[in-house]
């Protein structure tokens, strides 16, 4: 499953403007503390997180993950899209619990 | 072994925003000239991990990155101080001492270290209250 086959099938919201949206979406991790997430993390996987801080994008920039998940509304700022729209990262806002979130994305077959 | 690429970079102290440049670039560097994806990937775990510890526990300092004429990568990170008063205990898994602002950004896991230690071929750390250096070395391999 690519990003725009995810947002056609979930509803989500797109925070980015400038994303690859074909990118192959490879497995999930989920988590809020970078170093377990960079030292756990696989290439391809998208990232569920409420870690809402400009880092965040240079630790999936850096893991290679295929896009963040920012669950639960958190508050994702201008500065930190402005970031991945640069670094050519897709954000991806759920609007759900991390865990509803895992299990949309379970039940897609990701 | 002769140097045939350098490059070096300023780390500012609590600088968070902007944190994980530094990684970005030397793995851009070494993405260009033909560095192999998982080394690529290891390097990259262990320059951030390297580069958030100067950003959140030291006073700021530098790193250096050296391409071999044999292949392998060497990173250096130096800084100024206050060093680590226990370094057992700081290369023990969960073990941290970051400040409760780094921990509100999701810093502070106690992971730093362990990690670079674990993804690393080679690895020096030496540190007194004048300053840490930390010394990593990659062969670069598929595997």
């Amino acid at each position: 499953m690519n990003i725009k086959n995810l947002i056609e099938q979930t509803g989500w919201k797109l925070a980015t403007e400038k994303a690859d949206l074909n990118t192959e979406i490879e497995g999930v991790y989920c988590g809020d503390l970078l170093s377990w997430v960079m030292g756990n993390g696989e290439p391809g996987q998208a990232w569920i997180t409420v870690q809402v801080h400009m880092n965040i994008v240079a630790v999936a920039k850096l893991r290679e993950f295929s896009c963040i998940l920012i669950a639960d509304n958190a508050n994702l700022t201008p500065e930190i899209i402005d970031r991945a729209e640069g670094e050519e990262i897709a954000i991806i806002e759920t609007g759900i619990p991390v865990f509803e979130s895992a299990r949309k994305l379970i039940e897609l077959g990701v | 072994m002769a140097v045939i690429l350098h490059e070096e970079f300023k780390v500012e102290r609590n600088d968070y925003s902007n944190a994980g440049k530094i990684s970005s670039r030397v793995k851009d560097f070494l993405k260009q000239i033909g560095v192999n994806p998982k080394t690529l990937r290891r390097i990259a775990v262990a320059c951030y991990e390297a580069e958030i510890n100067l950003v959140i526990h030291s006073d700021g300092g530098m790193v250096y990155m050296d391409v071999m004429d044999d292949g392998s990568i060497q990173l250096t990170f130096e800084d100024v101080g206050p060093g680590i008063p226990d370094l057992e205990k700081a290369l023990t898994p969960g073990f941290s001492t970051a400040s409760n602002e780094a921990r509100n950004l999701g810093f502070g896991a106690g992971m730093g270290l362990p990690n670079i230690k674990r993804v690393s071929d080679g690895f020096d750390i030496t540190s007194s209250p004048e300053g840490t250096t930390l010394k990593l070395s990659f062969t670069d391999r598929n595997e």
